[in-house]
């Protein structure tokens, strides 16, 4: 696999949200508009990315039977970091994600690239892939953001451009699991014809 | 009455997964059939109230102590993994049939972000410990509750012709989110 197809791969084929499904609870519930979206995006891709530069790095150092304690350590000091580093300069987005900036540690995205990835390939083509992976999974929260934004609010990015109150319910818990529903439809249907 | 309240609004009101959105992986990934769905909400059950009193007692008496409570996630995630396979060990030991009905979904929980959602939750809304277990098990029963009712609809399912695009997860969340609907019809009960 070429450098370009580690980095690209995360886009479409195997896009971490939309085709292999992982990160369904922060996808749910962080979308309620489209800069939170982004927001919890780029910062699992901090995560991500960390991780899988640490993981590489040192991965021969680490036995194999302690290694998914190991990597959950690596990964809860980089959401620890973010964490920290959310609360003194976004304090507004930090409060809104709320509770899902620690959950990161469990978002299967992560221990999954660093299980499957990171640990068995070298480091240029880790970076690559956490930052390919973590793109792809900012980019179907911007998406499925902006779309919940628009059609619950009739707005984007805050920019309101529709008069009155929009379709409540994609704001509410119902519209983000029924919007993520037919987004993963519509990707299945592009993606075997 | 407040501790009724709490369960109401823990089961119904405030679902972890329709609501809240903790757990959709395994909301998700186990609901095929109704009878593995019950051994799981089992599991989670069990482990999310030893993991809250566990985490609960580490806060406040090391955490809250010492000063360190940048050092939450690190130590909570660690808590949670080895009390997992802690309670692996000890069910194996102690009690055949009720590790042959929960073993298999116990190494799965460690990556179930419930547990270690509710266990930080129960922090930062300031329960105290009798509180804490009365939210955490009534959470999980909520997760319970409506990971079988996923279930059963899926394995009815099974029957209908589903377009081919919307097979497997996307006509799952669609229920999920047609489920959400219906809870949300409790809003307003407790607080």
């Amino acid at each position: 696999m070429t450098q370009m197809q580690n980095f690209s791969k995360g886009f479409f084929k195997e896009n971490p949200l939309l085709v292999l499904v992982l990160g369904c609870c922060p996808a749910l519930a962080t979308t309620t508009s489209a800069l939170n979206g982004l927001g919890m995006g780029i910062a699992t891709t901090f995560v991500l990315l960390g991780s899988n530069v640490v993981i590489s790095s040192i991965s021969n150092l680490i036995p194999d039977k302690v290694r998914i304690p190991s990597f959950i350590v690596i990964i809860a000091s980089f959401v620890t970091i973010v964490d920290l580093i959310m609360k003194a300069y976004t304090p507004e987005l930090y409060e809104k994600l709320g509770i899902f900036i620690p959950l990161i540690v469990v978002n299967c995205i992560v221990l999954g690239r660093a299980e499957a990835f990171a640990s068995k390939n070298s480091l240029l083509s880790s970076i690559l892939d956490g930052l390919g992976m973590g793109l792809g999974f900012t980019m179907a929260l911007g998406i499925l953001g902006a779309f919940r934004e628009i059609a619950g609010n009739g707005a984007i990015f805050n920019y309101k451009f529709l008069e009155g109150d929009g379709i409540l319910v994609f704001i509410l818990s119902p519209g983000a699991f029924i919007a993520l529903g037919y987004l993963i439809a519509l990707v299945n249907r592009i993606r075997k014809t | 009455m407040e501790y009724l309240l709490l369960i109401i609004s823990a089961v119904l009101v405030n679902n972890i997964v329709l609501a809240q959105f903790l757990g959709v992986c395994p909301f998700l990934g186990v609901s095929n059939k109704v009878s593995t769905a019950a051994g799981m909400s089992g599991a989670v059950t069990f482990v999310m109230v030893l993991a809250t009193v566990v985490t609960y007692l580490i806060q406040t008496y090391i955490l809250d102590a010492l000063g360190l409570g940048f050092m939450q996630t690190i130590t909570f995630i660690l808590v949670i993994a080895s009390l997992v396979q802690m309670v692996e060990i000890i069910l194996k030991k102690i009690s055949q049939p009720l590790y042959q009905a929960l073993g298999i979904f116990l190494p799965l929980i460690t990556t179930n972000c419930a547990v270690l959602g509710v266990a930080i939750l129960v922090i930062r809304k300031e329960y105290n410990l009798l509180e804490g277990v009365v939210y955490s098990a009534a959470t999980a029963v909520g997760f319970g509750l409506a990971l079988v009712i996923l279930a059963g609809i899926r394995e009815q399912l099974d029957l209908v012709d589903v377009p081919k695009g919307m097979k497997g997860v996307p006509v799952s969340l669609i229920i999920a989110g047609i489920m959400a609907l219906a809870f949300m019809g409790f809003t307003g009960i407790g607080k």
